[in-house]
């Protein structure tokens, strides 16, 4: 591991950005290439709540939901994670027992970050501790946006020796990083620094996940990929609301990182509602129906 | 360095895009004096889909008596055309562009199953700039003393119009709707193998109630833009096509009163310098030189890499040309489709042989090509020089030659080495360096971090061999109007 | 013994210098008398040819200049012309024109001269334009000049008609190479001698003295001219130019009007008539 080297880091230009992603976005998913995209998306979701009113209880509810989807449509895949905070991981952990739905902990002072480097390492260790399989560690915006990549870069590092087995996610909080220059400096620092995964957002800011932001993202894990072969997960989360625009981020990933890439272990979606849209669709796919939303259990 | 495999993707089903709802007549004769009309030649030629080969409809082929016929009808129609208040005939122009707009699906099929273009550009770039440009023209028809302030004009007479098969509905909208605006009368004759989207406007024009005679569409091939050319009751040519034909047609007008505007050939540099914002250059690299399977007079068909990213902008290339989808023109998911005729795959073989005799070393994507239909693959041409023939023609098909340099003196000195000067693009993120290129560089248009943007506002044409004159914008009305 | 007048020699003014013309030949210039007025030289191709090849040479050094340069450069042309005026009001006389006559000429001249260096820094602002597309680009369009320009200047008003011709060429960054008036050259050749002594550089001015119908042809057909300039209404000559400008597609610009000491002869559309227009497209989002 080594600090990238910022000066070589390529250029964005946003409006190019977005021509490219409106290509993807006109592609048109149907019959067997929809349902397969739409399993591969399913099975890559991390189940999310992420709330101060997060319960014991409703964090059992949504695992129960993870485990069993949608019981009366044959063949469909599970989730690939919950994602909850450090204290309600236990719980998670306990009601996936046997299964193999991985639980992802959200760290470091999640939402803002704004803690001391100590009270973020306690917290993921705490997480680790109590089973997690997955950390979703926040950088510190702050610190990027006054230049001190440095500290943004140690901060991970430090992170990363914690987490243990676990695997580490980075959030970069797009939407607070300003432009798609500072996001793809934000992904090569979170890259070098040790991330398995690198993800956009928290959820809790908006924009949350665009189209624009994860495409620079996989063009970075691309690149880093060519330069050393070793390959960086993605993690959109936030606005990823319906299976349209899951199709339109997996035709995304299909088109840039290739089919290696099309799988639970280096593609998640980080999403609360997306799961009932990709089953609604499904079972609309099996039956020719259009289906409402009060067939699909909301925990 | 790791390879990504973009081969083996996430294959999407067809995607077609239904023409159930098109109506193609068998048969289709002349529009002249506001009416379908039979050629006095009864001679009809056959238009194909380049991608099936099959024969969608039958063409009139005009003759000569056509065309006095028609120049006749533009005539008499210039009377009374160029002396309607301009604020009326402004709303027939906004009238056409608005019928073009609701009709904007049955354009993009028939336009992709004529030429062979993907309905995605069709659809996404073809009919609504089209629809577009007479939005635009509409506008400036009660506004033209703005225009050119401090000058008396009159509208010219009658416009004798020629336009290629590469944006068929396109093209005549950049010809009829500055003419018209201006007060002018039309006979525009579409490219032999794309006369149908041209034919289809026709019938919107009759539709429109456009005083009749105003516009007037005739159909045929090189003997019938000759006799446009060589009417003496035409005033004005305007032409878009080869820079072979566009000398000879100056030639031949030589001497007589015509005014004229050109637009042809070009061999676009695309220049990329190590500063660029490398994965938006690949992108604009591979729209620049595929875009309407480079059937573009525009395209960015001789890249200039600075040496020092060399490789790795020729391995993002390849990857980028893997995830392309080649294939049936009217699958909304097909990225580059047929090639427009017979002849110009065979004009696009020919300049591939002639790169591999002079040593190029060719890559292509690898594609399963169908056996009916014109089909050529995505092509890169490296180890190639100023000196190559593929480096100095046009070959208006998938092929991209690439060359490196090393300063920026060099790389504008080898851009501008050549007799053309249409377009050119540059690709680098700093702004004193994009001046630098755009002001040296000898083109009508320079893209710079982009490529192949087309607007009805923004003049396009070209410098030296690429053309005479300027279409689109303001500028472009200067083509259509006489100045006392 | 009364004094010998020196009598001029007058050459060809190519690149800056006043070489003889290449072929050695020579036509007579006469006054009404039938009296000899000079010598002067009968250009070849060869001539021609070669003020081509300094002409483009400098040509893009000239169009780099900036605009308050060309403009403060042809203002020292009019001062020049100005401190000199009673030569050309002579030689204007030589060849028939009353003393009032090549007066107001000569006056219209240097007028014409600063009415176009004051359009240097301007016409740039009138032609061009920012078009808003609808995407996300910034793009403008604006007028360069269109390169080396051949021109064959009015037979009549042989200095005024040059000037009015040239000076709107060479303010918007042309060169040229130009055929003078074939009826009276001198005046042409004596204006060389202003661009001489002013700060025009070399080159970007040549004028050869010579036949329209020997030198035409090679003014049309020339590849590496990119435009020319016609002062004239004989439609046989009017054709081959055309005809032969297809070759490289030279822009061609035909002036048939003879009113060169009219107003309506001097615009900035003359300026805009050698002139190519520019599109630059760029995106605006970061």
């Amino acid at each position: 591991m080594s600090f990238p080297n910022l000066l070589t880091v390529p250029k964005i230009d946003k409006t190019g950005v977005e021509e490219r992603v409106n290509r993807f976005c006109k592609r048109s998913i149907k019959n067997s290439s929809k349902t397969h995209g739409l399993h591969l998306a399913l099975s890559m979701i991390d189940l999310t709540t992420l709330d101060g009113k997060d319960t014991p209880e409703n964090v059992k509810r949504m695992c129960y939901k993870a485990n069993h989807l949608h019981d009366s449509l044959q063949g469909i895949p599970k989730v690939a994670a919950v994602c909850v905070y450090p204290t309600m991981v236990k719980y998670a952990k306990k009601e996936l027992k046997g299964t193999k739905i991985n639980v992802a902990s959200v760290a470091t002072g999640f939402p803002s970050g704004q803690s001391s480097l100590d009270v973020k390492l306690s917290d993921t260790k705490f997480a680790v501790n109590e089973g997690a399989d997955e950390i979703d560690m926040v950088i510190s915006r702050g610190k990027f946006l006054a230049g001190e990549y440095n500290f943004v870069y140690d901060e991970i590092a430090s992170v990363k020796e914690v987490c243990g087995k676990a695997h580490l996610k980075v959030i970069l909080e797009t939407g607070e990083l300003d432009t798609l220059d500072n996001v793809r400096k934000a992904s090569e620092i979170a890259i070098y620094a040790g991330a398995d995964f690198i993800k956009t957002s928290t959820g809790k800011i908006n924009p949350a996940s665009t189209m624009s932001v994860a495409y620079v993202m996989l063009n970075a894990i691309k690149d880093y990929y060519k330069q050393t072969g070793i390959k960086i997960g993605m993690k959109p989360a936030g606005g990823i609301s319906s299976s349209k625009i899951a199709l339109q981020y997996l035709v995304m990933l299909n088109e840039t990182l290739g089919h290696e890439w099309m799988n639970k272990d280096l593609f998640r979606f980080g999403a609360s509602s997306l799961a009932n849209d990709i089953l609604m669709q499904l079972q609309r796919q099996e039956s020719g129906y259009y289906e409402s939303i009060d067939y699909f259990s909301k925990d | 360095m790791s390879n990504i495999d973009l081969n083996k993707i996430w294959n999407y089903t067809t995607a077609k895009e239904s023409k159930d709802h098109i109506l193609l007549k068998e048969k289709y004769d002349l529009f002249i004096n506001g009416k379908f009309v039979k050629s006095k030649s009864r001679k009809y030629f056959n238009s194909v889909n380049p991608a099936t080969d099959e024969i969608i409809a039958k063409i009139s082929e005009a003759n000569k008596e056509d065309i006095n016929f028609a120049v006749k009808a533009a005539n008499t129609a210039f009377k009374s055309w160029s002396k309607l208040k301009a604020k009326e005939r402004a709303k027939y122009i906004f009238r056409i562009a608005r019928m073009i707009q609701e009709r904007a699906k049955e354009f993009a099929v028939i336009e992709s199953m004529d030429g062979g273009k993907p309905i995605r550009e069709s659809r996404d770039i073809d009919i609504p700039l089209a629809a577009n440009h007479f939005f635009y023209y509409a506008g400036w028809a009660d506004k033209l003393e703005y225009a050119f302030p401090n000058t008396s004009h009159e509208p010219i007479g009658v416009a004798g119009q020629i336009i290629p098969w590469n944006f068929p509905l396109l093209m005549a909208a950049w010809k009829i709707a500055p003419a018209i605006a201006c007060g002018n009368t039309v006979v525009l004759k579409p490219a032999e193998t794309t006369s149908l989207t041209a034919l289809k406007l026709a019938e919107i024009i009759e539709e429109s109630g456009l005083p009749k005679g105003v516009v007037n569409i005739v159909t045929g091939g090189g003997k019938t833009g000759s006799e446009i050319v060589n009417h003496p009751n035409i005033d004005k040519i305007a032409f878009t096509g080869s820079t072979k034909v566009g000398k000879l047609i100056k030639r031949s007008i030589a001497g007589t009163h015509k005014k004229l505007t050109l637009e042809l050939g070009g061999k676009g540099a695309n220049i990329i310098f190590e500063d660029a914002a490398i994965d938006q250059a690949v992108e604009g690299i591979i729209n620049a030189i595929f875009f309407n399977q480079g059937h573009v007079c525009c395209a960015g068909s001789r890249l200039f890499v600075q040496e020092s990213i060399f490789e790795i902008v020729v391995e993002k290339l390849k990857d980028r040309m893997s995830s392309l989808i080649i294939g049936d023109p009217l699958d909304k998911n097909t990225d580059i489709g047929a090639i427009n005729s017979k002849e110009q795959l065979a004009t696009i073989k020919k300049y591939i042989n002639i790169g591999l005799e002079e040593g190029g070393e060719i890559y292509q994507k690898k594609c399963s090509i169908s056996e009916k239909g014109n089909w050529f693959p995505p092509t890169l041409f490296l180890n190639v020089s100023q000196s190559h023939t593929i480096v100095q023609e046009e070959i208006f098909g998938p092929v991209l030659a690439i060359q490196t340099f090393r300063t920026i003196d060099e790389v504008i000195e080898k851009a501008n080495n050549t007799p053309y000067g249409l377009s050119a693009g540059v690709w680098t993120e700093k702004g004193s360096k994009i001046f630098k290129l755009t002001k040296e560089l000898n083109a009508g248009v320079v893209w710079a971090n982009t490529y192949n943007k087309f607007d009805p506002t923004s003049p396009f044409g070209g410098v030296k061999e690429s053309g005479i004159g300027r279409e689109g914008g303001l500028h472009g009305l200067k083509a259509y109007l006489k100045f006392k | 013994m009364a004094r010998i007048n020196v009598l001029k020699t007058y050459k060809n003014f190519i690149g800056g210098k006043f070489p003889r013309t290449e072929s050695g030949r020579y036509f007579q210039i006469k006054n009404g008398n039938e009296e000899l007025l000079a010598n002067m030289c009968l250009s070849s191709r060869k001539d021609f040819r070669n003020a081509v090849v300094v002409a483009r040479k400098v040509q893009k050094s000239w169009q780099n200049a900036t605009a308050l340069n060309r403009g403060q450069v042809l203002y020292r042309v009019a001062e020049m012309l100005e401190s000199r005026k009673s030569q050309f009001i002579e030689e204007l006389m030589m060849t028939g024109l009353s003393k009032s006559h090549a007066k107001n000429e000569v006056e219209l001249s240097i007028d014409r001269l600063i009415y176009y260096a004051g359009w240097s820094d301007k016409f740039q602002q009138v032609f061009s334009s920012v078009n808003p597309v609808a995407s996300n680009h910034f793009n403008f369009s604006l007028l360069q000049s269109v390169g080396v320009v051949s021109v064959i200047s009015p037979n009549d008003y042989s200095l005024l008609g040059m000037i009015s011709v040239i000076a709107p060429i060479i303010v918007g960054g042309n060169t040229c190479v130009i055929l003078s008036s074939e009826k009276n050259p001198m005046a042409s050749i004596s204006f060389a001698e202003v661009l001489n002594t002013s700060d025009v550089p070399s080159g970007v001015v040549n004028i050869l003295t010579g036949k329209r119908k020997e030198l035409l042809s090679h003014f049309a057909s020339h590849k590496d001219v990119n435009a020319i300039i016609y002062c004239g209404d004989n439609n046989q000559e009017i054709k081959e130019i055309e005809h032969l400008s297809s070759e490289n597609l030279k822009r061609v610009k035909i002036y048939k009007h003879k009113n060169w000491d009219h107003n309506s002869s001097q615009s900035p559309f003359f300026i805009e008539t050698c002139q190519e227009l520019k599109t630059i497209w760029h995106p605006n989002k970061v």
